[in-house]
Parts: C-alpha cells; sequence; structure tokens
C-alpha cells in the first residue's frame, strides 16, 4: 500500500498523453488534458497523507490533533481553478474551430504547415 | 522592505481589473482606454528600472502578509529580486509599452479585453521573475500561459489563430502540468515550496533519483515554454497568427523568461544538490546547439515574415542556452545582455513586420518584393535592426554574444558566429527585397503563400500612411539596442549580478537568515568583460556572412553555379513533416524528449562525481 | 507522422517517460508518512495566529494568499479569454432573444427536471452564500461558493427558463462584478501597504474566538471577494458558451 497511490499517478499520466498523442477529436482532447492534470492532484494529495490524520480542520476536533498536510490541499485547490479556466478557455477554442474548420478532428486542422 | 516590489506586480492586475469594470464607459472613449494602459506599463517600466538599480547593491526579499521564515522554515511566500531578475522584468514592462503604442487607436477590438489581457500578460511575466517560491512561480506561468492563449486567438475570424492558439494552449499545458509534477514531487522529499529551503533541504544529500527526476520534470514546463528542440513546434504556429504586439511580447520576452526559469531553478535550487557540473553543462550545450542550427535552418527558408523572425527566436534561444550552460558567469552575463539587445531588436523588427501589415496587407515576402519602397523609415529601421539581430558593433547583442563566445571553447564560436549569419542573413534578405526591391523575386511556396495570404490586415483604417504611434517605438527600441551595447560599466555589473546569481549558498543565507552577502562566491571565476579586437572582428565577419548570404538569397537565379540546385525542396519536404501543424505529433516529440533527456539524466546521475567539481556539497 | 507511426512511437517514448516516473516517485517517503515540515509548521500556529479553525482557508487567503491572488486573475483571464474568442464576430448576427417556441415542435423541459431545479435554486444559493463568507470554519471558501453560486443561475437555465437566465446576468454587469470581485482582493492587500504592512497582511480585528462568525480578519473579507469573482467567472463562461449554441448564427 505504502507506493500504490504514486503507481496510479504515473499510469493516470501515461494514459492522459496516450489520449492527447492518439486523439481524433478535440472535446475528447481537451478532457484528455484534464486527465493529465489530474495525476497531479492525486500526487500532491497522496504526498502530504500523513497516516491517521484527521482533516486540517478544527472547529469540532480540539486544536493540536495530528492532521495531514494542509499545504497541499490549498495547492491542489489553486490547481484545480487553473485546471477549471485552461479548460474553460480550450473549450471556447474548440467550438470557433469547429465553425471555421467545419471539423473537430485535430488531425485534420493543420492550415500551418511547415 | 521595500514595498515597491509587491506593488509593481499589483498595479497591473489592479488596472486591468478596473479597465474591465468600468468597460462600459470606455466603449465609445478608446483612447482614454490606450492612454491608461500604456501609462501603467510605463509605470511598471520605470518601477522595475528603480529596483534593479536598488539591488545592484544586494538582493531584496519581501515577504508577503507578514510572515517571515523561522529556524529555517518558511510559512509565506517571499520575492527575492535580483538584478538580472528585475532587468528581464524591466525589458518586458518595456517591450509592453512598446506594443501598445503601437497599437494605439489602429487596433480592432472587443471590449476592453486587450489591454486587460496585456497587463495581466505583463503582471504575469513580472510575478515570475521576482518570485522566490516555487509554487509561486507555477502560478504566475500559468497566468501569463493563460493571457498569452488568449492574445493569440484575438482575431477567430480567421482560421489561423484558432489552430495556433490550440497547439499553443495543449502543449504549453501539458508542459505547465509536468512542472507542477516536479514541484509536487520534490515537496513530498523537502516538504518546503521556498526554493532557498528546498535548495538547503536537497543538498544535504547528494542527488538521488528523486531529485533528479524532480528537477527533469519541473524544467520540462520551461524547456516546452523556451521553444528548445524537440519542444519548439508550437512557437512557429503560435507567432504567425498572433496580432503583432502579441508577437513582440511573445519572441521578445515569453521564450527568454522559460530560459530564466530554468537557470533561475538550476541556480537557486537543484544546482548543489545534482553536482556532475560538467555532464549537465554539456548536456544543455547540446540541446542549446540542437536548437540554434535547427532554428536557424528552418528560418533561413520561410517566406512568411511573422513565422521567420519565430523560428529565428527559436535559433536565438538555442544561443542563450548555450550562454546559460557554460556555467561561468561571464557566459551567463553574455546571455543576459543578448536577451536584452535581442528582445529590444526582435520587438522592433515585428513592429516593422506590423507596419507592413498595415500599410501593405500582406507579409509574403515573395507578394511584397519591392512593394516596400514608399515605406522608406521603414526599410530604414527594419535595415537597423536586421544588422543588429546579425551582432553589428556597438549593438547590445554583439556585446553579449561576445561574452559567450569569450566564454566558450573555440569550437563553439563559429557555429555561433554562423547561426547568427544565417539568421541576419534570412531578415537582411527581407529587407533588401521588400524594402528596396533588390534582387529577383523569392520562389513562391503554394502552402505558404496560402497561409500568408490568410493573414489579413488587423487594423481598420489609415492605411496610406504610417502613423507615428507605429514608427516611433520600433525607432526607439534599435536606438535603445545601440545605447545599451555602449554603456560603459555594463559589463562589470552585470558579471557581477551574475555572480551573485550563481551563489547559491548566498541565496539560501540571503533569504532564510535575512544576512546581507557581501562577498557572493561563484563557482567560476569571473572573466574579463571588455570588447577586444578579436571581438569586433567575429561580430564584423557575423555581419559580412549575413550580408553575402541575404545578397546570395536575392541573386541566386543569376549565378550560373547555383542555377543548378534546388536546396530548398528535400528541406521544405522534410519541414512538413515535422512542423506539421497537428498538436498530436507535436506532444509525441515532447514525450520523446523528455524520455530522452529523462534517460540522460538518469545516466548522469548514476556516474561518479567528478572530483574538480561539484563534488560532496558543503554542509553549513 | 501517420498516426500508426505516432501511436507506436508514442508507445515506446511514453514508457520511457512513466518508467523514468516510476523510478523517480520511488524515492518517495511512503504513503503516509509526510515528513514535514512545512505543514507541521503551519497546523502548530495557523488557529492561533489567524483565529480561524479551517487552515486550509487560512493558507489560501493568509499564508499563501498572495498565490490566491494570482489564481483569481487566472480565472479572470480565462473569463476574458472565452469572451473574446466567442464574441459575435462581422458576418454573424445575434438572434433576437426572443422566445421562439410559438408553432415549433421544441420538447418542453420536463416538469420534474423543472420543479427540482426551481426547488434547489434558492438553497443552493444560500448555501453558496454561507461558504463564501465562512471561508474561516468551512472546508470550501470562495471558490467553492463561488461556484455554487454560479451553480443557482445555470439550473435557472435548466429549468428551461433560458430568456430569464439572460435576463438576470446580462453580460456587462457580470463583467462588473468580475472586475469588482478580482479588484476587490487586490485592494484589500494594497490597504495592507498603505498602513505600512506588508501585502496581503491580515490587518483586520481577529476576533475573540477562533472559527466565530466574525473572527480571522481579512480571511472572510478576501474569501468574500473571491466568491463573488468565481461566481461571476463561471456565470460569465457559461453564457458565453450558451449564446454560442442558442443565439448566435452565420448570416449576412
Amino acid at each position: 500500500m505504502q507506493v500504490f497511490p504514486f503507481v496510479v499517478v504515473a499510469w493516470i499520466l501515461g494514459v492522459g498523453l496516450y489520449g492527447v498523442v492518439t486523439s481524433r477529436h478535440l472535446v475528447h482532447q481537451i478532457v484528455c488534458l484534464i486527465v493529465v492534470q489530474s495525476s497531479t492532484y492525486v500526487l500532491l494529495l497522496g504526498v502530504g497523507y500523513v497516516t491517521g490524520g484527521v482533516a486540517p480542520y478544527f472547529f469540532d476536533v480540539p486544536n493540536h490533533t495530528p492532521a495531514v498536510d494542509p499545504v497541499v490541499q490549498a495547492c491542489a485547490l489553486t490547481d484545480v481553478v487553473v485546471e477549471a479556466a485552461v479548460t474553460a478557455m480550450l473549450l471556447a477554442f474548440a467550438i470557433q474551430a469547429y465553425k471555421r474548420f467545419g471539423t473537430l478532428d485535430p488531425q485534420e486542422l493543420a492550415d500551418l504547415k511547415g | 522592505m521595500d514595498q515597491l516590489l509587491a506593488v509593481v506586480v499589483v498595479v497591473p492586475l489592479l488596472v486591468a481589473a478596473a479597465v474591465t469594470a468600468c468597460g462600459l464607459l470606455f466603449r465609445s472613449r478608446r483612447r482614454i482606454l490606450d492612454v491608461v494602459a500604456i501609462l501603467t506599463a510605463a509605470a511598471v517600466a520605470v518601477m522595475l528600472f528603480a529596483i534593479m538599480i536598488r539591488t545592484a547593491r544586494g538582493d531584496q526579499v519581501y515577504w508577503f502578509a507578514g510572515f517571515r521564515p523561522a529556524h529555517g522554515v518558511s510559512v509565506g511566500i517571499d520575492f527575492e529580486v535580483q538584478p538580472l531578475s528585475a532587468g528581464l522584468a524591466c525589458l518586458a514592462a518595456v517591450l509592453v509599452t512598446a506594443a501598445m503604442t503601437f497599437s494605439w487607436r489602429y487596433f480592432d477590438r472587443v471590449a476592453t479585453y486587450y489591454h486587460a489581457l496585456m497587463l495581466t500578460f505583463l503582471a504575469g511575466i513580472t510575478g515570475f521573475c521576482l518570485t522566490g517560491d516555487l509554487f509561486d512561480l507555477f502560478v504566475w506561468f500559468e497566468l501569463m500561459g493563460v493571457s498569452a492563449y488568449a492574445l493569440t486567438a484575438y482575431r477567430p475570424e480567421e482560421r489561423g489563430p484558432i489552430q495556433g492558439a490550440l497547439n499553443f494552449a495543449i502543449t504549453n499545458s501539458i508542459g505547465a502540468y509536468l512542472s507542477l509534477s516536479g514541484i509536487a514531487l520534490i515537496y513530498g522529499r523537502t516538504g518546503a515550496l521556498n526554493m532557498a529551503q528546498i535548495g538547503v533541504a536537497v543538498a544535504k544529500h547528494p542527488a538521488d533519483r528523486l531529485v533528479v527526476v524532480a528537477f527533469v520534470l519541473v524544467i520540462a514546463g520551461l524547456l516546452i515554454k523556451s521553444a528548445i528542440v524537440p519542444f519548439h513546434f508550437w512557437l512557429p504556429d503560435a507567432h504567425a497568427v498572433a496580432p503583432t504586439p502579441v508577437c513582440v511580447l511573445f519572441s521578445g520576452v515569453m521564450v527568454e523568461l522559460g530560459l530564466y526559469g530554468i537557470a533561475r531553478v538550476y541556480w537557486s535550487v537543484f544546482g548543489q544538490a545534482l553536482g556532475h557540473r560538467a555532464a549537465i553543462g554539456h548536456v544543455f550545450l547540446g540541446l542549446g546547439l540542437l536548437t540554434a542550427v535547427t532554428g536557424a535552418v528552418f528560418c533561413f527558408r520561410e517566406r512568411h515574415i511573422k513565422r521567420m523572425l519565430a523560428f529565428s527566436t527559436i535559433s536565438h534561444a538555442g544561443m542563450f542556452l548555450i550562454g546559460i550552460a557554460l556555467l561561468t558567469p561571464l557566459g551567463l552575463a553574455g546571455a543576459a545582455v543578448y536577451v536584452i539587445g535581442h528582445g529590444l531588436v526582435k520587438a522592433a523588427l515585428f513592429l516593422c513586420t506590423g507596419i507592413v501589415l498595415h500599410r501593405l496587407g500582406s507579409v509574403n515576402e515573395s507578394w511584397l518584393h519591392g512593394r516596400g519602397r514608399p515605406l522608406r523609415v521603414t526599410g530604414v529601421v527594419f535595415t537597423l535592426a536586421g544588422l543588429g539581430l546579425a551582432d553589428l558593433p556597438p549593438f547590445a547583442t554583439f556585446l553579449g554574444k561576445g561574452w559567450i563566445e569569450a566564454s566558450a571553447g573555440p569550437w563553439l564560436v563559429p557555429v555561433l558566429i554562423v547561426c547568427s549569419a544565417v539568421v541576419g542573413g534570412a531578415v537582411l534578405r527581407v529587407a533588401g527585397g521588400v524594402f528596396y526591391g533588390l534582387g529577383d523575386r523569392p520562389s513562391e511556396d503554394p502552402q505558404m503563400a496560402r497561409e500568408a495570404a490568410e493573414e489579413t490586415s488587423e487594423t481598420t483604417g489609415g492605411k496610406d500612411r504610417t502613423p507615428l504611434t507605429m514608427i516611433v517605438p520600433p525607432a526607439l527600441l534599435v536606438g535603445a539596442a545601440i545605447v545599451v551595447g555602449l554603456i560603459g560599466p555594463l559589463g562589470p555589473a552585470v558579471q557581477a549580478a551574475a555572480v551573485r546569481f550563481e551563489d547559491q549558498a548566498g541565496y539560501n543565507t540571503t533569504v532564510l537568515s535575512g544576512a546581507h552577502v557581501s562577498h557572493p562566491v561563484a563557482l567560476f571565476a569571473a572573466g574579463p568583460t571588455s570588447v577586444t579586437a578579436a571581438d569586433v572582428l567575429t561580430g564584423l565577419g557575423s555581419v559580412a556572412g549575413a550580408l553575402i548570404l541575404a545578397w546570395l538569397a536575392l541573386y541566386w537565379r543569376r549565378l550560373p553555379l547555383l542555377r543548378a540546385h534546388r536546396p530548398n525542396a528535400s528541406i521544405a519536404a522534410a519541414a512538413r513533416r515535422f512542423q506539421s501543424g497537428v498538436v498530436n505529433d507535436y506532444v509525441t516529440w515532447i514525450v520523446i524528449g523528455l524520455a530522452g533527456l529523462g534517460g540522460i539524466f538518469a545516466a548522469i546521475i548514476g556516474l561518479p562525481q567528478s572530483p574538480a567539481l561539484g563534488s560532496s556539497p558543503e554542509t553549513s | 507522422m501517420t498516426p500508426r507511426q505516432r501511436r507506436w512511437i508514442f508507445l515506446i517514448a511514453g514508457a520511457g517517460l512513466v518508467a523514468f516516473y516510476l523510478w523517480g516517485l520511488s524515492g518517495l517517503p511512503g504513503f503516509g508518512n509526510y515528513p514535514g515540515p512545512y505543514g507541521f509548521a503551519i497546523l502548530r500556529v495557523a488557529v492561533a495566529q489567524t483565529n480561524a479553525t479551517g487552515v486550509v482557508s487560512a493558507i489560501n487567503f493568509d499564508y499563501r494568499g498572495f498565490d490566491t491572488v494570482g489564481e483569481e486573475f487566472i480565472l479572470f483571464v480565462a473569463a476574458a479569454g472565452v469572451a473574446t474568442v466567442l464574441r459575435r464576430l462581422r458576418g454573424e448576427r445575434e438572434r433576437p432573444a426572443v422566445d421562439e417556441a410559438a408553432g415549433r415542435d421544441v420538447p418542453a423541459t420536463s416538469s420534474a427536471v423543472r420543479m427540482v431545479a426551481l426547488l434547489f435554486t434558492g438553497p443552493v444559493v444560500l448555501a453558496g452564500w454561507w461558504l463564501a463568507s465562512h471561508a474561516q470554519t468551512n472546508p470550501s471558501g470562495g471558490f467553492q461558493g463561488g461556484i455554487l453560486l454560479a451553480t443557482a443561475f445555470i439550473l435557472i437555465y435548466l429549468s428551461g427558463e433560458f430568456l430569464v437566465f439572460k435576463r438576470l446576468s446580462p453580460a456587462d454587469l457580470t463583467d462588473v462584478v468580475e472586475a469588482v470581485g478580482a479588484g476587490g482582493f487586490v485592494v484589500i492587500g494594497l490597504s495592507a501597504v498603505a498602513m505600512g504592512l506588508a501585502y496581503l497582511k491580515n490587518f483586520l480585528p481577529l476576533g475573540q474566538v477562533p472559527g466565530a462568525v466574525s473572527s480571522s480578519g481579512t480571511i472572510a473579507l478576501i474569501s468574500f471577494f473571491v466568491g463573488i469573482e468565481v461566481a461571476a467567472a463561471f456565470i460569465l463562461i457559461v453564457t458565453e458558451l450558451l449564446d454560442q449554441t442558442l443565439l448566435i448564427r452565420k448570416g449576412g
């Protein structure tokens, strides 16, 4: 159990990149990009886990109870917002690409070459 | 604590928000928006210049929210400013001011977003340069990136910008996520996000597999941003289609920021722990060489002026990386001054191209042959900038290049000269053909002609004359490039700054304990920065080579020898296969490049340490 | 590269990259053995220093508040980018937002969906508002609260009332609200500077009891501004996307 989450991290990264590289549909490609970023969430939260720690919220739990690392959770939060922003923009680009090119296949979109 | 450090990042953000909030008011009074944006960018440039002068005496550290480190553990975010960081950010602000002056009044725009986006771009750049915290670096990197994606797609009514923006966004986003993975990895080992704290923590033991992998991942995103081969494929696509003022920023600063990031991450965080200085230097040297040569070759065959300038940026990025990879203060100083000179000159070239686009409606070199003759002043500025790009003394590019060559081995110098000559030759070929009608019309490549024809004008109105706001910025930028090259005490000052940049122990002390380090010590000794006759000779040689190449390119049909050859065709086929425009290919190349780089680094760490350099790190 | 070549090249290179990554990951301390010191240092002092019981919010809006400024502006830029790219272009016309159902065979929204959507709108707004304004106690804060607020608007659209949705969130107003949210955050930080403190220093009174409604100084205030900015940004993004599909069509 000690290394399994990190194996998952590498796997998700690999699968996401495979999806981006072999994609034939822009929306699918963008979602694969989200998958690639998900690997960073798992990694961040995985490195900060403390066995037996509670969530770092001390409203009903006495202060100084051993808790998991709160810093990575804040970083993951930032990460999620960044990903949402980038995805929104990419989807807007995809809509416009469909309107201009008539196709969503990244391999057909090659107007710029050479 | 100097409040200016926080204000300089926050002001453009605030103005961007304010400009959007008052969007309704400004809709009919476009000029006010322009003035506000230009003034903000100019103010930021002045502030950064002041910061650069102030930090010449000693690094400045600013702790946000008042949380200072205790016992070597920092809980807050800091800005750690050195002259090189502030100088790069100042260059960015100057270029933003020039670009916004250029787009005065004549730019198609929607709501207030253009100005807001340029200002957030500037804020992202400034934050990236000044920060001393790895995760903060990632945040500003992403702000810079997202603003850039939006600015690239600014004219979505054409096909090119959308494709270029998509390729740009997907490749650079993958880079950013890889960098974040590296940051998370090193956090898992050291439990710190502050660069100095991480540096101290990893230097305690020689680098093991985790540190190496973290390093490679963190610089992955930065390598993609700096368009190092084979991570460079997105750059020509993005440059070909972005509006001209935006291209100014991409070529002038954004690519150089990636290289700055690599240098910063190496020198301030991982350098001491990784050791193996010579081997690592050689790896980056190889990457730089590959990039310089590839960029130069592809640059010369382009007929689309903006794409040609984009490939020339790639070539120069390779040369900057060579300067950094030499690991000496002189090489770093040379790269820094070269970046400044290149930024100013390249910006002028792009702005002149924008003037051509505005007056003549095209960027296709073949179609434009001879038609640029009425644009006399633009022609002069463009030619001067082209000569500056070819390292003519006394441009700042010549100065920086000279220092890199002085620090490099004798076998590296010819390569650098040839690359400069090829790139300069391409630009001078355009100058001669378009503005003076010299030589024969270049051959028409149908694919390129189609692309260039798509580049419709980005301005409305006033096409019969060149407004002052368009011609003054490039002229001033070229002048500045010359002036910077003539500043006498620049050499020792920049090199002292480079020495301080490379002193990791000093950096850690400054940040974590607030002490002032009076005698920074770099790994290599500083070199002489005076300009020798040999330097002038190599500079002139590079310019001569460029002129010869340009002349050959313009007149080759009249020479019996060359008429028989058709060297362009095979390169054209190769180019089309690699620069395919398909983002899946680009990502595949990124993966190939990273796997290769990872393998090389893994092998390096497996090697025993060389006793002369980078042997067991000092434990304080 | 042909698709087949690409797939094979990637499988080899990708396997190499993943292997390299795993090699590095194997150097981590095992799962559950976080070594510190950053997390532990903050856990020791956060509640005492900020009077916020939600330590993650304290980090987001106080300790690492400067990161949050950048992150908020990333969202701001994304909304601006979406608006820029999807704006009404020359050669396109905006269909006037009238009810076109008359005489057309449009499937009406099912009553179940309408009922649930409208039923949930109120509670969602309330929940979002509470989350955004009580960042110091709840595991959330401005970002999640803002998303919930935006969700309320989207629920209105889902219940079939697209025109109501458009009327409630005119693009200009949403723009202004978003900018006020983003700018407000920056101004709070600058207020600290004006008082001679470091940027974003928590200068408001911290309150007596940790986790009380009016405790933790600027954390709650910042979180509120972030909440309205995020809500406005997401409403803007969704509006632009919906406009594309429902209102804008090509024509002369």
